[in-house]
């Protein structure tokens, strides 16, 4: 896979999902998705960890890029943005479970989007489950939003909040539901 | 969970992303954690009485360009240590010139003994005091700071932790320069200059604990 032609199809997805294109950030996130997949399986299996072990860390990282893709600024470049961040995770990750980066060679910001791997596989985790831990006004949010896929404002009059404070919940609520995955992956 | 399924779920409703929301917020936590310190400066030990003479208006201008280009340059490091992948406009270094700066100009004036013995040029009157105030106002910037870096996403955790404790202390120096009765080089550069460095030390030893995300 051509990585500079990957930078330039990725950095215009990345582009247009900032300014709201729904269907540009499922694309990106699916792309992204198989390339830090193939990353991270790699990367584990070097030091026998499972492919759900990764297939976890996979979706703490997409939420991350999700809720941080403020981070992103559109004049740079985007493949070492996107390497930043899954090197970040995976180098915590590795050290919350007692293994460490030396255990694993050292790559390149392209090695990160050189590979694909689109087999989406459970992760051990049940959105349900982890939506139900959430603090209501979250929880009722991110149902109607992001699940059932209300509208910010009919969502709004259903539940009675305001349409920022239904917003700031959403964004809250994916940001805790990052912070539930994590530690549940590491027990 | 399926990844598929978390990725319809994370693109439903897509909320666009305004340019500058990192900026914007630093700014904003630069304005409350002045005004905070400021008021923590009020509240304790008071803005010193009648800074009337031309002299003391100097050194007061002094100890604030000294402060705020520390607090404007650490902020420019700060907002980009927030954004993964986003390399500094100028190396590090370059954050250490007011430091340099204000060193040399007070080791000269030690040299030229132009205010009295050694001993009062570098302790003043109150550098127990200096030294106490400095990193307390920078306390609560602090904690502001590091709430506005952790919406960013930092990757280098200490350095993003230095640059708040930095930008924190800077701003604990502007406030205690409103009640300093201290209008002597050598002591700004040992205790503004130390106060501020200690302060950004500090930043940098706590930064892994609490930005880690």
């Amino acid at each position: 896979m051509d990585s500079e032609s990957s930078e330039v199809e990725l950095r215009s997805l990345m582009v247009a999902a900032l300014d709201g294109d729904a269907e540009a950030h499922r694309q990106l996130l699916t792309k992204v998705g198989a390339r830090l997949r193939a990353y991270f399986k790699g990367r584990l299996k070097r030091i026998d960890r499972s492919a759900t072990e990764a297939e976890d860390l996979l979706q703490e990282v997409l939420i991350a890029i999700h809720t941080r893709r403020h981070t992103y600024d559109r004049a740079q470049l985007f493949t070492p943005w996107l390497y930043a961040i899954a090197r970040y995770k995976l180098v915590d990750h590795l050290r919350r479970t007692r293994a460490s980066m030396n255990d694993i060679s050292i790559e390149s910001a392209s090695e990160v989007v050189a590979h694909n791997d689109s087999e989406a596989i459970e992760s051990g985790l049940d959105l349900e489950k982890l939506l139900a831990r959430l603090p209501p006004k979250m929880k009722q949010a991110i149902q109607y939003v992001k699940l059932e896929g209300l509208s910010v404002r009919e969502t709004a009059r259903r539940t009675g909040m305001s349409e920022s404070s239904v917003k700031v919940s959403v964004h809250r609520g994916l940001k805790t539901v990052a912070r539930l995955i994590k530690k549940e992956r590491l027990g | 969970m399926n990844t598929d399924k978390l990725i319809d779920v994370l693109s439903s409703n897509l909320e666009p992303v305004e340019r500058g929301t990192l900026t914007r917020m630093i700014w904003w936590a630069l304005v409350i954690a002045t005004a905070v310190a400021f008021c923590v400066m009020l509240g304790t030990v008071g803005p010193r009485s009648g800074i009337v003479s031309d002299e003391g208006r100097g050194f007061l201008a002094l100890k604030l360009v000294f402060a705020v280009s520390l607090v404007g340059g650490g902020a420019a490091w700060l907002v980009r240590s927030m954004q993964p992948a986003r390399e500094l406009r100028a190396p590090l270094w370059v954050l250490s010139l007011p430091f340099v700066v204000i060193t040399i100009a007070g080791a000269v004036d030690l040299v030229r003994e132009t205010s009295g013995p050694w001993s009062r040029m570098l302790f003043g009157t109150q550098w127990a005091m200096c030294v106490a105030c400095i990193p307390l106002f920078a306390v609560l910037p602090f904690a502001i700071l590091i709430w506005a870096a952790r919406q960013g996403a930092p990757t280098n955790l200490p350095r993003t932790g230095a640059m708040a404790g930095l930008v924190a202390g800077a701003i604990g120096a502007v406030a205690y320069a409103f009640h300093c009765p201290d209008d002597l080089l050598p002591f700004i550069a040992l205790w503004y200059g130390g106060g501020i460095a200690f302060c950004a030390v500090v930043g940098g030893l706590l930064g892994p604990r609490l930005l880690r995300w």
